[in-house]
């Protein structure tokens, strides 16, 4: 887990990475008190931004720069506990198929495949219309959707493993189950399941942000995906009122692009060749190499 | 044959799966949706169709079983019954208005994005490491991670509203007729671009870096270093010999990815006006229309699922070694 973090450190995208996701995060725990209540009626309908009001007015004249700060800690609050959420059912399914086998892995299997091919966004919006609009019917909607992909990575990792001499060796000497899973395993699959983690947090940001731009969420509340809703409810393109969409929009993107970022470094601690490949690149191009296809590239 | 087989297994179970969910929903959410479904036809309909439209949705007497039998028996009669918002058509009759304009849309950006992002994928790894390697990733996955529907709004108003280059919303221009002529097919594209354009933008990006890895393993590979050895042209090399081994791998992610651009095309046309699936499902949604809801899902969810069928009869007749189904 330490060696996952140190990676992540070490690579410089996923430093650049860490520090936005930083800097976002504190913006959203401590922005809301610096500005003013995102439901107060500032000022006229679509003000353009101005040196009073950066982001300017909403088409209900209230703050946009309000509403963007204090939209960003519900938004990511969901987002990140439907990763976590992804994360542990998909990697507890996708362990236990791929270490029992099986009839049980079968069926599992069957249900991961079957999950995946039912198209997510149809599924969610039926789900999140019968249900009571709020974030743990957006929750619970979100990882429903989304559990297959991370069971079914895990799964075929931990399948992989379990056919390691060090698990063989484990069962022979008579570890519990629970042991195995805990202290052989999880170790190996930890950067596995911190990416995965990762990305299913990019998608949970981003559909959610979609199914309240469609009205699906609670649109008395603010977050990100109801900034959206309003701006399109108040007619934002036909004003051309630009500023109403544009920050909420670019605060959705520099979240994903930042965890993209950080499961660059990842990606190199699960799979060690391509960060030897990275640094043989960059010694190459120290010394003025542009590298092609008949430079001699590392071996597996 | 048995490779074929066994996905048409797959999808018939998923099918069912979904068939069940639409057919429970309505049946153990809270605030009983369907009592106020069917309140909302009082005074609209008789009697006698009150009666056919809570058979065609399975509500009748008896248990679950039974219920659920009746369902799936008016399903296969397409039998989907009444739409709320569209009283007092039919909710086939409604589907069918935009199902073509999805398909068409749809088609034509996965199209597209698969052609462009696997082409790009394959220039990346044959120049691997090069400028357009360092650039064209970054740039995608920026681009990528942005929501589709914003890419949708952003692209609607700096082309739309702001030049004035492409139209603000629907399939064809108000003034038209459709027909199979000329002017109404370019007038048709000229519709398209824009919202085809978003979700080619937020979905290459996917699959130009699978197509990108799976052909840098190939390149590693010995009958590569063989090729390249027997002194055969480069470009021969890149196109006969690695990028087709490396596409397999990368359609039999194609189906799994269509249900995502299906998805992105659903919330394009929103942003677009456009009256396809994805538009009827959120005026669905805004009128509480549940019937039609319903019956959006299992077209969509039946769409993705012969697609991806499709899909796997080309796979099947592009890689030999499924053939046998020793794989």
């Amino acid at each position: 887990m330490s060696g996952a973090l140190f990676a992540i450190w070490r690579h410089p995208q996923s430093r650049v990475g860490l520090i936005t996701l930083c800097f976002i995060l504190l913006v959203a725990l401590i922005g809301p008190w610096f500005v003013c209540s995102p439901e107060a009626y500032v000022g006229a309908p679509h003000e353009p931004p101005s040196a009073l009001r950066w982001f300017g007015t909403t088409g209900q004249g209230q703050d946009v720069l309000a509403q963007t700060i204090v939209g960003a800690g519900p938004t990511l609050l969901v987002g990140f506990t439907v990763g976590l959420l992804v994360t542990f059912i998909g990697g507890a399914l996708g362990i236990s198929a791929g270490l029992i086998g099986g009839r049980f892995d079968a069926s599992m299997t069957l249900l991961i495949n079957v999950s995946l091919v039912i198209p997510g966004l149809p599924l969610a919006i039926l789900l999140a219309a019968y249900l009571p609009p709020g974030p743990i019917s957006l929750t619970a909607v979100l990882t429903l959707t989304g559990w297959a992909w991370t069971a079914r990575v895990i799964r075929s990792q931990a399948l992989s493993l379990s056919r390691r001499d060090f698990i063989a060796s484990a069962r022979v000497a008579g570890e519990p189950t629970w042991r195995i899973v805990l202290f052989e395993l999880t170790p190996h699959l930890a950067s596995l399941l911190l990416s995965s983690m990762i990305g299913s947090t990019i998608y949970a940001i981003g559909a959610q942000v979609g199914l309240e731009f469609l009205g699906l969420g609670d649109v008395s509340a603010v977050t990100w995906g109801t900034n959206l809703y309003w701006a399109s409810n108040d007619q934002a393109l036909l004003t051309r009122a630009w500023w109403t969409f544009v920050p909420t929009g670019l605060g959705v993107a520099l979240v994903g692009f930042s965890l993209a970022m950080i499961n660059f470094g990842l990606d190199e601690v699960s799979n060690p060749r391509l960060g030897v490949e990275r640094r043989w690149r960059t010694a190459l191009m120290s010394r003025g190499v542009e590298p092609d296809t008949l430079t001699p590239r590392v071996k597996r | 044959m048995r490779y074929a087989l066994r996905r048409l297994g797959l999808y018939v179970i998923a099918a069912l799966l979904s068939l069940v969910i639409n057919f429970l929903l309505p049946r153990l959410s809270p605030g009983d949706p369907a009592s106020t479904m069917f309140a909302r036809f009082r005074g609209k309909l008789s009697p006698e169709a009150m009666g056919a439209l809570k058979e065609s949705l399975g509500f009748t007497e008896g248990g679950l079983w039974t219920q659920f039998k009746q369902y799936v028996y008016h399903l296969s009669q397409g039998d989907f019954g009444l739409s709320v918002a569209y009283f007092p058509q039919p909710v086939t009759e409604v589907i069918a208005t935009g199902f073509g304009w999805t398909l068409w849309l749809a088609g034509l950006s996965v199209l597209i994005s698969f052609t462009v992002g696997t082409g790009l994928g394959v220039l990346l790894a044959w120049r691997r490491g090069g400028r357009l390697d360092r650039t064209l990733p970054p740039l995608l996955a920026l681009i990528g991670a942005f929501p589709y529907f914003w890419l949708a709004m952003l692209a609607l108003w700096v082309f739309g509203f702001t030049l004035g280059w492409f139209p603000l919303r629907h399939a064809y221009g108000d003034d038209l007729q459709p027909e199979w002529s000329w002017l109404f097919i370019s007038d048709m594209i000229r519709h398209a671009a824009l919202p085809a354009l978003s979700v080619v933008l937020a979905t290459m990006g996917g699959w130009m870096l699978s197509m990108r890895n799976t052909m840098i393993s190939v390149l590693g590979e010995d009958y590569i270093t063989l090729a390249h050895a027997k002194g055969l042209s480069p470009r021969r090399v890149m196109l006969r010999y690695a990028a087709r081994n490396a596409l397999l791998p990368n359609i039999t992610s194609f189906g799994m990815a269509l249900g995502f651009v299906v998805s992105g095309s659903l919330l394009t046309e929103i942003v677009f006006s456009y009256p396809g699936q994805g538009y009827l499902l959120v005026q669905a949604v805004r009128a509480q229309d549940y019937p039609l809801m319903q019956g959006l899902f299992v077209m969509i969810t039946l769409a993705v699922l012969s697609a991806n069928w499709i899909v796997d009869l080309i796979y099947l007749t592009l890689d030999p070694r499924t053939r046998s189904g020793s794989r």
